[in-house]
């Protein structure tokens, strides 16, 4: 009995020193991997931060917003939403809660909440700025939804949405940072105002936003709100990735601002302000 | 047999309680087979043919649904020198523009519910919200 509790606490003693050690043991062998692995995060971090260009592969859409043509014209940002609305069968709800916006205003400290507004200019204050889903190059709605509902089209970058699989869980709300998606919380038929018989409408329970008018540039068509403010010319449509087109020229040659660029996502919707 | 008078008009009762299916739709005129109409604008052809298309539209508008919302193919169908967008309002709908008679009288015969619907516009609902202007 005695020689075998000291066989026992022989062992029981063993075991604790490996069991402690063996953190110091798997850092000391461990240690130049991690050095490396924390080198590749500063070059990729130096490699991927905000404001550098993003891989020119494949038809990317893009849209650029000139504000400087719709200043002092709310008139225009109103027909910009109802032109879109229309042809969406966007129902049109009278609650800040409840409705439903593919294309609407607000004001500059909303849409460019990490741009200073501190002595911000008149003109800046005065006006309302035009926003809509980004089409982010990394769309954050995409990466949560968990049935897929919502995805990025490998052939123009457009993030669409299947509103046949949308079970109507909202991620994707939470994970946009731009407010873009809105929740079909009732029948949205009642407040439709009139049917474009070309689309569907949608259903209770799910999400929806902006498509880029997908079902208008296969018909030829630009999209609605381009068509809506087409008087002033203030938005461009076209390829980022193609460097002759129109919205490219203009990108090069003018200085632009994105929403939020320092979240990562990579917008699409470019702004001259 | 002993309670001959109960047992035999029970087992009557029972033959005649069982088989209330079939001897009731054989006299009721509720369940005939629904007919079919060609739309009234007078197209004689199909994105492909009768047979075909009673028995698999649901599939054709299902891969017609992964075309145009997935891989943004929207690319229009030409059968017989008549083109079709993808789509149940922008092709289907076009000819048979009549969704009661159409989809509804089938599908309530067979009893199956496809949401279509939900979201889709029939023609006569479209209708009933039209632009004024």
């Amino acid at each position: 009995m005695d020689k075998q509790r000291r066989k026992f606490l022989k062992i029981a003693g063993a075991t604790a020193l490996a069991g402690i050690s063996a953190p110091v043991v798997v850092q000391l062998s461990s240690s130049p991997v991690l050095a490396s692995a924390a080198k590749a995060a500063a070059d990729s971090h130096n490699a991927e931060g905000h404001g550098t260009t993003e891989a020119p592969s494949g038809v990317r859409l893009g849209m650029l917003i000139d504000m400087r043509k719709l200043y002092g014209r709310p008139d225009l940002l109103d027909k910009a939403t109802t032109a879109c609305h229309k042809v969406h069968n966007v129902p049109e709800i009278d609650s800040s809660k409840n409705e439903i916006k593919w294309i609407w205003k607000t004001p500059f400290e909303n849409a460019f909440i990490d741009q200073s507004s501190y002595h911000a200019s008149q003109t800046t204050k005065d006006n309302d700025y035009l926003v809509l889903c980004n089409h982010c190059d990394e769309p954050p709605c995409v990466r949560v939804c968990p049935t897929k509902a919502t995805f990025k089209l490998k052939k123009n970058g457009i993030v669409a949405m299947d509103y046949h699989r949308c079970i109507g869980c909202r991620f994707c709300m939470m994970g946009c940072p731009y407010g873009a998606r809105s929740f079909n919380w009732m029948d949205p038929r009642p407040y439709i105002k009139e049917y474009n018989a070309q689309f569907a409408t949608r259903m209770r329970g799910v999400v929806e936003k902006c498509n880029f008018c997908s079902e208008r540039l296969a018909l030829g068509l630009e999209p609605a709100c381009l068509e809506a403010v087409k008087e002033v010319g203030a938005i461009v449509f076209g390829d980022l990735n193609d460097p002759n087109s129109e919205i490219r020229q203009i990108l090069d040659q003018q200085h632009t601002i994105q929403r939020n660029p320092s979240l990562g996502t990579k917008p699409s919707v470019f702004y001259i302000v | 047999m002993y309670n001959k008078g109960t047992i035999i008009p029970g087992l009557i009762i029972f033959v005649l309680f069982v088989t209330f299916p079939l001897w009731f739709n054989a006299f009721s005129t509720a369940s005939t087979v629904p007919k079919t109409e060609l739309p009234p604008g007078g197209e004689k052809e199909c994105v492909a043919p009768l047979d075909e298309m009673r028995a698999s539209h649901m599939v054709i508008l299902n891969e017609w649904r992964d075309d145009v919302l997935r891989d943004g193919d929207r690319v229009s169908v030409t059968v017989a020198g008549k083109e079709y967008r993808k789509g149940l309002q922008m092709a289907c709908m076009e000819c048979h523009t009549n969704k009661e008679k159409f989809c509804d009288s089938c599908h309530e015969y067979v009893s199956v519910t496809p949401y279509c619907w939900d979201c889709h516009l029939s023609p006569t609902l479209a209708a009933t919200k039209k632009e004024t202007h």
